[in-house]
This record gives structure tokens, sequence and C-alpha cells, in this order.
């Protein structure tokens, strides 16, 4: 039987040498189209959905793109703007007046800052960006470090001017601090040195600092020119105020993140109070406070300009938020990292740097990175209290009798460079929790 | 073996409290408790010496002054003759009105978003992402001033409804007007027989709630599941309605005498309102006050009604002049023939109906604006929506990562034991992404209800801008404005953060 | 690291530190800069230009002080200031002087505990609508939607003119003049009200500036004028004074391009006391003789002031009216210099 059936197979076998050439995929199901059917017609719900999109897009785009691209760029004041406008397209066609930008583009981005040191604040940007590159970049070699350890008095006299000899003594500050700590522990045992590493600086800074200064000053003038606050205005005094909040927040926010997690009672209701004061709070009633209400803090007499109070109250407000991402940081690492830095019989102290924050605060970059993109969006707030940043610089310039009446340009703009800042960072933020996610697989 | 000994009984020594970790931990905490209160005792002297150089005191009695300011959106009673302490309670009512508000819009927008940020749509993913990315990167403040302007020059004015071709007109059967002062919807007005309305509404409610426990116990005793959404719909809508309209029929068309001071008896409500223009009103019942005013404003008047609650009151507010014409029941009447209290009054020619049991007073047109219903200003949407926008972008992402977080064999699973779409999303999907998704939820909940200290940028008169603007400002109180301000702000965030921990903990995972 | 940073930069704030008291002219002196509070943006008033230099007739007084004292009237560090913060700022120190359409009022001097050094425009709140609206006196706006602008004195008066003339209205309230401006040319109010100066500027502006009126109603009395602190009164004196001889000038003729040579001394005791020729005046303000040459020289007298910023060949084309000299029938009435 089985024989029969081979035989009659064989007989009618055939077998094809040769592969059929690929066909062509049917039309629905290549290219464009198959896409299409895809991505935007695979049921009646998404049909409707994708129609309803494009008539929003083409609506939007349809009001909008002529508004903008026909916009006039070379006028020297709205009224020009409009005669311009009525000469090229007549009457009533309504178009955007971007002259305005190119009129105040210095106001808008460097506030009142001499034009003749524009290349300060940039410079300060770049050295900015070198500073902390190795922090975020974990690839660059570790010397790099110090100059960020630097960066902060280096950006200060930059922007601020003045002579060289007020940051260099202030720095001398940490050093002296240094030195008293390597002295001090085998003298007086850790704790004392502790405490005499706070308060001889603090002494230093309070009492011969500025004198010293003034002395080296006095023999060895070395300095650029010193640019008060006033002068300072629109995205630089956004980002002035940002990153100088974010930079003095973030060992503000480590110490009390671990105040927070410290099995010390005092010292962890002491930070859960602060941190939850701060943060149940509004941004704008701090700003507020710190417009109305410092002054009445300080000793009497004393009277620093708004922009330092506006950083202080910023640094304080940031340093809340920091401390809870830290906590979240330091919560993330397993309970064997703490177990295993303690049977090594390291200290509080040395646990914590050597083995607990650096992990702790690789994994909380992210988290600090969007604080970062808040804080920088929330630096408009201070138009409330009469600083000029961009958007306060948008009411200033629209109350020249040249630009009263511009409206949509300034915002757009505005909007735009915000975007760009905060899109970028937050990319950033995104790219390093990817990357970071891989380590822990 | 080993023998034990004592540890050496040593008397306490200074130096321990700094090498011995026993007494270290206090030691530290003891100097940290000393220097923050040292720190609080230096700032609180300060205080007290600037304020002293300046002559000022810490008084908070200037919540009892008169405050002097106008507020347009007051939840309660208010005029410019109210204390400061009440501005500040209006703004207190008008902050948590618009955060309410606000968390509720973001949460139905972010959920939205999120969700269709996932579609396999490629297009409405796209347009979703661009509305995700452009609010969460772009500064709040702008958004309230752009959504505030955009409202203001997109929408009609009031005086674009005027006239026979009117370039607005007003929508749903002439019951809501959108112009570019806000929103102008119908208000219900209570009637006579609201009582029984409401009765058999609360009625039908916990039948509701006895029908639903009963589909539970007999789903459970016997799998059977009953049709609970339409019953419960049907309960809910069916009795209240058919009250409504029986009682309705019977007393709606009752016509009500109008009774007005210094009128010649049988006069015409036209002829009258044409000596005594924009009279103020006052009723019983109040729908047929209502009434009176739109009959008036048909005749191009403006109406002030004055809410009035028994015959007593009514009697006394006509005696008085607070109002000139009066709408009542027709066996009132009697009593205000002649004379009240010796105010000369007659009955017009005029009747208006008594209105139903509950009635909606609808927006009318008169003079600079529209007149009667309630009116949502244009501050309010604008708020409300930036900070819906906003916030509803940081919550798309929130629950995208939610859904995200709910592992695609948990679906299989559930449609493997054979359940539905629907049910698999009710039961086994949203309560698993909802515990990733609450907690970061609440701290959003938080940041709008902060956020809306903002209001200041479309004039919307939150407490921030009733206490902690236009009062500070106009009493010099800083410290104590910004100090109630900041307790205010406070106290807030902690009972909302307090009350959605509770019900985090209610859908928390139950551990051992 | 971290730390040290953090307590660097409360170092640098502590040596950012100065001290406010009561020599404030010593103060200025050794600063060499007049800081002075100005609005955030005021058409005519004070806004900076494309150059960055503020310009306008509140910052003109700043500038005539800064000349006075410092004899430099490009050493001011303008402060912009809201509504809501430029009295701290006053009363904190870190300005000197507020030149930033302040109204005059009881309780702002007394209770505040401010100084108004005198007025520099008198000034009344006013109304403006659109011209189709057909109303023709405030009296009609009964039921009105107004805009206006919130932290003034503005606020108050519209309340109580709509109370004591029974009519009822609907504020809103917006946070600065451009925006009140937008929401007005939208429709989105029927009314701005703000002071009569602030109304007749911002109409200036419009693409349609004749499709609108100023009601003829003033209802308040808004008399604006630079303020100072209470408790040093010397500098009280400089400010006024200096505002006393910007007015004083104008009456007696002296203009930028004529006082170096009424300087020389000329047949008048006044002009000759006034511009230090005569008398000891400056050195009992404690500055130079030729103070008044310095301000006078540099922004001119109040008429030119006025004319420059403010007046009818401005594009805010505002009348002298109220501010005109005494001689005049306006209001404008500096105390001798004697």
């Amino acid at each position: 039987m089985s024989d029969t059936h081979a035989e009659s197979a064989l007989a009618t076998a055939f077998v094809r040498k040769d592969m059929l050439p690929e066909r062509e995929p049917p039309v629905a199901e290549k290219g464009a189209v198959k896409w299409l059917r895809e991505n935007l017609f695979s049921s009646v719900l998404n049909s409707i959905l994708t129609v309803l999109s494009v008539f929003v897009i083409y609506w939007v785009l349809s009001h909008v793109l002529g508004w903008i691209f026909y916009g006039i760029w070379d006028a020297d004041s709205l009224t020009q703007c409009r005669e311009i406008r009525d000469e090229r397209y007549g009457e009533g066609m309504e178009v955007a007046c971007w002259a305005v930008l190119t009129d105040r583009w210095d106001q808008l981005t460097f506030g009142f800052y001499p034009s003749e040191l524009y290349w300060r604040p940039v410079l300060a940007l770049i050295l900015f960006l070198g500073a902390i590159a190795p922090v975020l970049y974990a690839e660059l070699p570790r010397k790099l470090l110090a100059f960020t350890a630097a960066s902060p008095f280096i950006l200060y006299w930059l922007l601020w001017g003045g002579s060289i000899w007020g940051p260099i003594a202030v720095a001398a500050g940490f050093i002296i601090a240094w030195l008293v700590f390597k002295t001090a522990v085998p003298i007086i045992g850790q704790l004392g040195a502790i405490i005499a590493t706070v308060v001889v600086p603090i002494l230093y800074w309070m009492f011969l600092a500025g004198p010293l200064a003034g002395v080296i000053d006095g023999i060895l003038p070395i300095g650029i020119e010193y640019v008060p606050s006033d002068d300072f205005g629109g995205f630089m005094l956004a980002f002035v105020i940002g990153i100088a909040g974010i930079i003095l927040s973030l060992p503000l926010g480590v110490v009390l993140a671990l105040g927070r997690q410290s099995d010390l009672f005092i010292i962890n209701k002491f930070s859960v109070i602060f941190i939850e004061v701060i943060r149940g709070v509004p941004l704008i009633v701090w700003l507020f406070t710190a417009s109305l209400l410092l002054n009445y803090f300080l000793p009497p007499g004393t009277n620093f300009d708004l922009m330092l109070r506006v950083i202080i109250m910023v640094t304080l407000f940031s340093s809340a938020y920091i401390a809870e991402v830290v906590r979240g940081g330091l919560a993330a690492l397993p309970r064997g990292q703490y177990e295993g830095a303690d049977s090594l019989g390291l200290d509080y102290w040395q646990s914590m740097r050597l083995i607990i924050l650096p992990q702790a605060l690789k994994i909380s970059i992210p988290g600090i990175v969007s604080t970062f993109i808040g804080l920088f969006k929330d630096t408009t707030l201070v138009v409330f209290i009469g600083l000029l940043d961009p958007i306060g610089f948008s009411n200033a310039i629209r109350a020249s009798t040249d630009w009263n009446g511009v409206y949509w340009e300034l915002f757009i703009f505005i909007g735009l460079c915000f975007f760009i800042s905060c899109y970028s960072m937050s990319r950033y933020s995104q790219y390093l929790e990817r990357k970071l996610r891989t380590d822990h697989r | 073996m080993a023998t034990y000994t004592d540890p050496p009984t040593e008397s306490f020594r200074l130096s321990q409290l700094i090498y011995d970790t026993r007494y270290r931990s206090m030691t530290i905490q003891v100097v940290a408790f000393i220097l923050v209160m040292l720190a609080l005792v230096i700032l609180a002297r300060n205080v007290v010496i600037n304020l002293g150089a300046l002559g000022k005191d810490f008084d908070f009695g200037f919540l009892f002054n008169r405050a002097g300011y106008d507020i347009n959106q007051r939840l309660i009673e208010y005029s410019n003759d109210s204390t400061h302490g009440r501005a500040a309670l209006v703004g207190i009512l008008n902050t948590l009105l618009v955060a309410f508000l606000g968390c509720i819009m973001a949460t139905i927008l972010g959920v939205f978003a999120g969700v269709l940020r996932l579609s396999n749509n490629w297009l409405v993913a796209k347009l979703m992402s661009v509305y995700v990315e452009g609010f969460r990167n772009i500064p709040l403040l702008l958004w309230i001033i752009v959504i505030f302007a955009i409202m203001t020059e997109s929408t009609p004015q009031p005086r674009d409804f005027r006239g026979e071709d009117a370039e607005a007109s007003m929508l749903l059967f002439d019951s809501v007007a959108i112009t570019n002062r806000g929103i102008f919807i119908p208000a219900p007005v209570w009637g006579d027989g609201t009582l029984l309305v409401v009765a058999v509404f609360l009625a039908s409610l916990v039948g509701i709630w006895a029908f639903r426990r009963y589909a539970r116990k007999r789903q459970e005793a016997t799998g059977d599941i009953l049709p609970v959404f339409w019953v419960s719909l049907g309960l809910f809508i069916i009795p209240t309605l058919a009250v409504y309209l029986a009682f309705s029929a019977a007393i709606a068309r009752d016509q009500y005498p109008l009774v007005a001071v210094g009128a010649e008896q049988g006069m015409t409500l036209e002829d009258y309102v044409a000596e005594n223009r924009n009279p103020a009103i006052c009723a019983l019942p109040s729908t047929a006050g209502v009434n009176l005013s739109s009959a008036l404003r048909g005749l191009d008047q403006r109406a002030d009604i004055l809410r009035v609650g028994s015959a007593a009151e009514l009697q006394a507010s006509v005696a008085s002049g607070d109002c000139i014409i009066a709408a009542m029941p027709p066996d009132m009447v009697d009593e205000f023939t002649g004379a009240v209290d010796g105010v000369e009054v007659a009955t017009l020619a005029d009747t208006v109906d008594r209105g139903r049991p509950l009635q909606f007073e609808r927006p009318q047109l008169a003079g600079f604006n529209f007149e009667g219903g309630v009116q949502l200003r244009n501050s309010l949407i604008a708020l409300w929506f930036a900070l819906s926008l906003y916030t509803g972008a940081f919550i798309a992402e929130i629950v995208r990562a939610g859904i995200l977080s709910v592992s695609r064999g948990q679906t299989e699973a559930s449609y493997a034991l054979g359940l539905r779409p629907n049910r698999t999303m009710n039961l086994v999907i949203l309560p698993q992404a909802l515990r990733v998704i609450i907690p970061p939820l609440i701290s959003q909940y938080l940041n709008l209800t902060k956020n809306s200290s903002l209001a200041i940028a479309v004039g919307y008169m939150d407490v921030r801008s009733t206490l902690g603007g236009i009062t500070i400002n106009q009493t010099g109180r800083e410290l104590e404005g910004m100090l109630l301000l900041g307790l205010f702000y406070l106290l807030t965030s902690l009972i909302i953060s307090g009350v959605m921990n509770i019900y985090n903990n209610s859908v928390k995972l139950k551990e051992r | 690291m971290k730390k040290s940073v953090f307590l660097g930069t409360l170092a640098v704030a502590g040596l950012a530190a100065g001290f406010a008291s009561a020599q404030t002219l010593a103060e200025v002196q050794e600063r060499g800069a007049l800081n002075c509070g100005v609005t955030t943006g005021l058409t005519g008033f004070a806004a900076p230009d494309a150059n960055g230099e503020w310009a306008g007739f509140d910052v003109a007084i700043c500038r005539a002080v800064a000349a006075a004292v410092l004899g430099d009237p490009m050493a001011v560090e303008f402060v912009p200031t809201t509504g809501q913060t430029r009295f701290t700022a006053l009363a904190s120190g870190e300005i000197d002087v507020l030149a930033r359409n302040t109204t005059w009022t009881f309780s702002r001097d007394v209770d505040l505990s401010f100084e108004f050094v005198g007025v520099n425009y008198y000034d009344g709140q006013g109304f403006m609508v659109p011209r189709d609206l057909g109303v023709s006196s405030a009296m009609e706006l009964d039921g009105a939607t107004v805009c206006i602008q919130t932290g003034t004195t503005t606020e108050l008066n519209l309340a109580d003119f709509f109370a004591s003339n029974n009519m009822s209205y609907e504020p809103v309230p917006i946070e600065t003049n451009a925006e009140a401006q937008q929401q007005y040319l939208a429709g989105a109010c029927d009314v701005y009200t703000t002071d009569a100066s602030g109304l007749a500027a911002t109409r200036a502006t419009f693409e349609d500036p004749s499709a609108h009126v100023v009601l003829p109603e003033i209802i308040s009395k808004e008399p604006l004028g630079p303020l100072v602190r209470h408790g040093d009164n010397e500098w009280g004196d400089i400010v006024r004074w200096t505002l006393n001889g910007l007015i004083s000038a104008e009456e007696l003729g002296i203009t930028s391009a004529n006082v170096m040579e009424l300087a020389a001394g000329t047949e008048n005791p006044e002009i000759n006391r006034m511009l230090g020729t005569e008398g000891e005046l400056g050195a009992m303000l404690g500055l130079e003789s030729d103070w008044l040459v310095n301000v006078i020289s540099s922004v001119g007298n109040y008429g030119e002031i006025f004319e420059g910023n403010i007046g009818e060949n401005t594009p805010i084309g505002l009348a002298r009216g109220l501010n005109a000299q005494w001689t005049d029938g306006g209001l404008l009435y500096s105390p001798p210099f004697r």
C-alpha cells in the first residue's frame, strides 16, 4: 500500500527547482498607502480622529502662517510697521511686526547690561556649560570637577565684575575650612573638627575677608568693570536666577535630604518642617516675601539688592524640591549598600561620601534636571516684584510710545525661547533616564 | 571558659559628649536645636527692631476695617463696605473654586491626552505630543496671559449681540451667551414646590444605592449581571422629572399680581417703568421675580432683584423703598392695597407667571452687558483653562507611564479568563495603573493649587490678589498679610495631601 | 564642594550688603549713583528706549536730582517697581527717591511714613470709552464693565464714585497698563479708567485714536509727586527744592539753552540766588553752589521736561491744563528761593 502510494507520488511529483520571483505586495500593503492605513485609518474611530486632527491643524496654520511669514522685520516703531504693512499688502491685512524683536533684541536678551560687555555673560554661559559637563557626563575625567568647584566664583566675577580679590577672598575661606579640618581632626577629633570647620571660615568671612580683599586690591588692583544687578534683565536674568538657584540649592538640598533620612529626632523634624513649609507655599508668595519682607528679618540697617534677595529665596525654595528628589534617590538604593558601608567600619560621613551619595545623586540627576526646568520656567514670576525678566521687558517695551500696542510678537518670541531651552533640557533628562535604566539591568 | 567582668563604672566625663557614640547624637541634636532656636530668636528680634524703626506694629486689626474696594467674582455676600477679612475670605473661596475646577478638568484632559498619546493613530499621537511638550516647556505665566488674550480676542463683545442682524447670537435656545467678558449661563432659581422635588430626588438617590447593593449581592450569589448603569440612570432622572413636570403643569401658569410704589391703580408695567427706570424689585416666590425681571428686560430695563424669604420681609422691603415693584400671591394683595406703612402702592394691570418649582433665569442683554443668569467670567475661565491645560500635560505623562507600567500579560490573562475589554480595563488594568498614577497625581494637584496664585495675571481675584494684593497695598500690612497668605496655602496643601494620601492608602497593594 | 558653594554665596551676599541710614545724601554721593524707583513702564512717564536708556516725565525728576546731587544726570540706577513693591522698596532703603506717578494721600504720608516733597503732575481719574458706545457722561455708566489697574488708589476712587452715584459696575482688575489696554481694545470692558494723563497717553498710541473719547468727568484729585522716606529731612529738602527749582526756572524763564549765560550773573536777584552767583543756597542744602545750573542744563526746566515727554508736540499730546504755571492759570507754584 505504501509502495503504491509512493509510486504514484513519484509519478506525479513536481519539484520546483528555482524560486519564484518576489511579487509586488498588494497596493494596500506597501509604501505610503500601507503607512496611511495602519497609522491613520486603521478603524472608523481612527479615521474620524485623523480627519478631525487634519482639520484642526489646517485651521490653525491657515490663520497663523500668513501672519507670521508676511511679518515685517524692518521698522522703528509700530506706526511705521503699520505704514509699511498698508503700503505692501493694502489696508486690512493683519501681519506680524517682528521689527520689535530686532529693535529690542539687546534688551530682551541682556537687559540693560552694557553692550560693550556682552561677551561676559556669553562667556559665563559657556563656562557654566563646561563646568556642569563633568557632573552630567560621567565619561569626562574627574579632575575637571576642580574647575566645577571654582566656577561659581568665576561666574560671579564675570557677571558682576569688580575687583577679582573679592571672589578670591571668599573662595579662600573654603581653603581655610579645608586646612582647619585637616589639622583639627587629629587634635580635637572629628566632631570638634567639623564644628571648627564651620565656625572658623564664617568668622573669617564676617571679619577678615572684606578688609583683606580691600587691602590686596589696594596693592594690586586687578578687576573688570563692575555691573550692578539693576542692569541685569531679559533672558540673562532668567538664566542667572535659575542657574544660581539650582547650583546653590544642590548642597543645601542634599543636606536637607540627609536630615530627613536621619535617625536623629530633632534634626529629622526640623528638616521635615522646613521642606514641607517651603513646598506648601507657592513661589510667588516667597518672592513677595523676598521683595517685601526680607528686610524685616535682616539685621537693622542691612540692605542688599533685590536680585540677591530673590536668588536667596529661589535657592531656599528649590532646595526643598531638590531634597525630595535626593531623598527619592537615597530611598531607591538597596538597603545592602548602607549595611555594606557599615560593615566596612565606615562612619556616617564616610559612608555617605564614599558609598551612598555618589550612587544616590547619580540616579537623582533626571529629577534634578526636571526641577531645574521647573525653576527656570518659574523665574518668569519675578515680573510680579518688578524685576525685568523677558515678560517684564515685554511690558516695559510696550510702554514706550514706539511699541505701544505690540502684543503677540513678543509673547511668541519669549515662548519660543523658553521652549527651546526647556525642551532640550528635558530631552537630555530623558536620555539620561534611559541610560541609567540600562545600567540597572 | 571566659570570665565576664563588669565594664569599669567610670564616672561621666565631659569629653564623652563628643567621643562616645552613646551621647554624641544627643550632643549633635542639642547643638542643632540651640542653633535653630537662636536663629529664630535673632530673626524675631530683627523683626521687632525693624518694625519699631518703621513705626509699625504687629496687629491683625486691619482685617476688621472697611476694605473699600470691589471684587467682581464673589461667592459670598461682599461689597466695598465689607471688611478686609471678608475680602480675604472671598479671595480664599475664589482660589478654592478655581483649584477645584482645575483639578477636575486637568485630570480629564490628562487622562485623555495620556491615552491618546499611546494611540496607534500617528497623527493624533503626534498632536498630543505637541500639546504635552508645548505646555510642559513654556512657563505657565505665559500660557495664562496668552489664553486670556486669545479668549478676549476671539469671542464677541456683548454689544455684538444687539440689533436685528446681530453679529453674534446666543446658543442653546437663547440661554447661553459666550462673550469676551465671560460665558453667561442660566441660573437655577428655586420656586414653590422645590422641597417636594428635592425630596423625590433624594429618595431616588437612596433607591439607586439600594439597587446597586442588591445587584452586587445577586452577582456574587448567582453570577448574573444586572444592567446597573441604565437602571441607575433611569432612577436618577425619571422620578424627579415626573414630579417636576406634574407640579409645573399644576402651578406654573398661575398669574401673580404686581404691586408698585407710587403707581396709579391699573397702570401697565410699561407705563410705570417709563417713569421709574431700572426699578428694584422683590417677589414671592423668587421665580415670579425672575419672570418679572425678564419682562422688564424685554422693556429694556435693568432690574435689581432683592431676595426676600417671607411675606413680612416683602412688606418691609416695600415699606422701606428697597424695592418698588413687588410680585406676590393673589391672596396677599389685600394687605398691599392703598398703603403699606404709609407708602402709597397700587396694583398694576399686568401680572406675571408664578413659575415652576425650579426655574432657570436666562441671561438677557440689558444696558452694557448681559444681566441675569450666572456669569463665568473670562478671568475665571482663562485661569481655569490655563491651569488645567498646563497641569493636564503633566498628568498625561503620569497616566501614560501608569498605563505602560501594567504589563501586557495582565490584559492577555484577563482576556483568557473571558472578560470583555471594558471589564478588563475597569477591573484589571485601571486598578493596577492607578497605584502608579496616584502619588504623582497628588503632587500635581498641589502644584495646580499653588499655581492658582498667578491669578493676578488675568485679574482673577483670588486670595493672593485680595489679601496678598490690594489689602496689603492699601493698609501697608505686608508682614501680617503675607503671613496669613502663607498659612492659608500651607494649610490647603497639607489638607489636600492628607486627603489624597488616605485615598492612596486605600488603593495601595495590601502587603503582609 | 557643594556645601562650599552655598556658603560662598552667603558670604558674597554679605559683602554686597550695604547700610541704609538717615544720611541719604552722603550715601548717594559715596555710591556715585542715585537709586531711583520708577514704574516698570508707563507711556510718557517712564520707559526704556531702544538703547536701554530710561526716558519719560518721572525719569526726568530722577535725572534732575542726580544732576543736583552728583552733577551728572546719567548717574542714576533705575529700579523698576510695581504698584505693590514701590513703598517697601522706598521704606527699606533700596531706593533713595520714588518717582512713580504716586498719588499724595493722607495715609501714605502719615500712616506709611513717607514724605511727599511736592507735586510734579496734577492729575485726576477719568474714563475712556469707545466713541460708538454712545456715552457722553460718566453718569450714564450704570452697569458698565470697567477695566482698572490694581494696586492703586483708582480702585478706591472707582468704588466710591459708583457707590455715591448709586450705580452698579463690574470691575475687571488688570495688573499692567499694557494688559488693560489690550483688554479694553478687545471690548472686554466698556470703560477704561485710570489717571487722565494715562488715558491720554494710552489713547494716543491707538491705531485709531479718534474712535475713543475721554469722558469729561474727573472723579478724583490725583496729585502725583516724588516721595522720600520720613526721617531724613536734609534729603527731603534736596528733592523738594530740586523740583521747586525746575518749576521756578520755568517761571523765571531759565531754560537749558540760556542757563549758562544767566549763570554768569543777571539783574534778577532770585535768578542769581538760584544759580549760585549770589548767596549760599547750595551750601545750605549741602550741595555745590551751581547745583541748579547742573539740573537745568541737563534736563531743562519744568516746561521743557513737560513738552519733551508728554506735551502737545509728543505723540501723547497732553495740554498743560492744571499743570501750567500759576501765572498762566495753572496750579504750579513754587515757593520763592530766598
